[in-house]
């Protein structure tokens, strides 16, 4: 087996999360929720030259196609990154992670007085993004800004 | 038919100026029938719930009195532990079953956001009546109508506002308000409870805003407006005494003032202004709260689409 072909092991079904700044690889894994107990093979590569970047890490995941919502969250750490839903070997549909313009359930509001908070409502945060770059998010129910929200995603 | 027909009022920032020009106005058309001078049945046949999840006996009421001096009926209940809620109903069940049995909905609740999530799930209007810290917008709308009320206009006004301004919620709303219609606006408050730099920031894009002293305010402003400081948010007793007791305003505060300066607070006072202030000519505070039943009363109506002359 050569080093080139090592590197590139096509999956034959699943998703590969590529143009991912370098080092944002486990944070991903985390905020995708692939931890220990995930039945899925999934590599990992980790500082991969890059035109674009520089450096990058991938991530491919088989036999799992990830729905919108968890490309919102990926939007939220790595917003160039591309998603490559696999099947059969071929890429079945290519597409850049963005973020919306509001996210429910995703980054829950800080202010603990908050009613999106309140357990007993049985409800998700629901925020609206008000500027990408630099990233602002406010909570649509009480209106306050979130301060980091990238430290406010709900894992 | 206005576009503010039913739409909700949750936050002043949900209302343009040309929405806020409008329920101002109303309301002056709407005075004397607030004084019981005239009768009106705008609002005959449609029935207003009022779902107070804390009290606030002054709100509820004024509110109650606007749909009954209109015509119509009120439901609702004054405080959570006689709802559902208290057995465990979600927020959203509460709304959605009352907006099946009402026509508007005005609610408030301890928590943040609460109105906003109402609205989410009423399909009639839903007026917040104070959310937690959050907004309060039609004790702004009533704050502006007495500045207009008493000058005959909002323009080219100095307004002072004193006290609380970390925490105090109306203080928040009428800042961005009066910074809408471009009114110069004076603070003066303890160190510890400034401003916060989210609404300077915003107010700065519209208006001049600026700390000062609060003799300088006093002598310079049309308007004082003068709100609590809260005990709860000093660490001893002590510091609170001195501190409250420097933003107390009395008689003798006043002989440098304007003529014409008004008081306004947003009551209930505790003792940020001493009773001897309330015969002079300045103190316009229960007036203040008067206005608040012809302002709903137009919020009301035009929500609600009763006749708007005009
Ligand atoms: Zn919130």
């Amino acid at each position: 087996m050569d080093n080139e072909h090592f590197k590139v092991t096509p999956i034959k079904n699943g998703t590969v999360i590529d143009h991912i700044p370098a080092g944002n690889a486990f944070r991903i894994l985390k905020i995708i929720g692939i931890d220990e107990d995930c039945k899925s093979t999934v590599s990992i590569l980790i500082n991969v030259p890059s035109r674009q970047l520089g450096s990058k890490d991938i991530i491919k995941i088989e036999d799992r196609e990830l729905d919108d919502n968890e490309l919102n969250k990926i939007a939220l750490m790595a917003s160039d990154a591309t998603i490559n839903i696999i099947r059969d070997k071929n890429v079945y549909e290519k597409k850049k992670v963005s973020l919306p313009d509001e996210l429910t359930g995703i980054i829950r509001c800080q202010n603990t007085n908050c009613i999106s908070n309140k357990k007993d409502e049985k409800m998700l945060p629901h925020i609206i993004v008000e500027t990408r770059s630099p990233l602002r998010v406010k909570c649509h129910y009480c209106d306050r800004t979130i301060i980091n929200p990238q430290d406010a995603i709900l894992f | 038919m206005s576009n503010l027909f039913n739409r909700d009022i949750i936050s002043i920032k949900d209302l343009s100026s040309g929405d806020i020009d409008l329920i101002l106005s109303e309301s002056e058309k709407l005075i004397d029938v607030a004084e019981g001078n005239r009768k009106l049945n705008y609002l005959s046949g449609r029935i207003l719930a009022t779902a107070f999840f804390e009290p606030s006996t002054r709100t509820r009421l004024s509110f109650e009195t606007a749909m009954h001096r209109l015509g119509g009926s009120v439901i609702g209940f004054a405080e959570s532990k006689s709802t559902s809620t208290s057995k465990g109903e979600t927020l959203a069940d509460t709304i959605r079953v009352l907006s099946t049995y009402s026509d508007a909905i005005v609610i408030r609740h301890p928590n943040e956001g609460s109105a906003r999530l109402a609205a989410d799930y009423s399909d009639k209007p839903v007026i917040n009546a104070g959310d937690g810290a959050s907004q309060h917008p039609t004790q702004t709308l009533l704050d502006l109508f007495t500045i207009k009320r008493e000058f005959g206009k909002l323009e080219n006004l100095k307004v002072g506002i004193i006290g609380d301004l970390k925490y105090g919620r109306t203080v928040h709303s009428l800042s961005y308000a009066l910074s809408m219609f471009g009114i110069e606006i004076l603070l003066s408050s303890p160190s510890s409870l400034t401003m916060p730099p989210d609404v300077m920031e915003y107010c700065k894009t519209k208006t001049k805003i600026n700390d000062v002293k609060l003799d300088y305010l006093i002598e310079e402003a049309d308007v004082v407006y003068v709100t609590r400081i809260q005990k709860e948010r000093f660490p001893d007793e002590e510091e609170y005494q001195s501190v409250s007791g420097s933003y107390k305003i009395t008689r003798s505060h006043l002989i440098k003032a304007k003529s014409h300066m008004i008081i306004m607070h947003p009551l209930p006072r505790v003792d940020e202004i001493s009773t001897d202030v309330d015969n002079t000519l300045h103190a316009r505070y229960f007036r203040q709260s008067f206005y608040g039943v012809p302002v709903r009363m137009a919020i009301l109506n035009i929500v609600l689409g009763g006749d708007v002359d005009g």
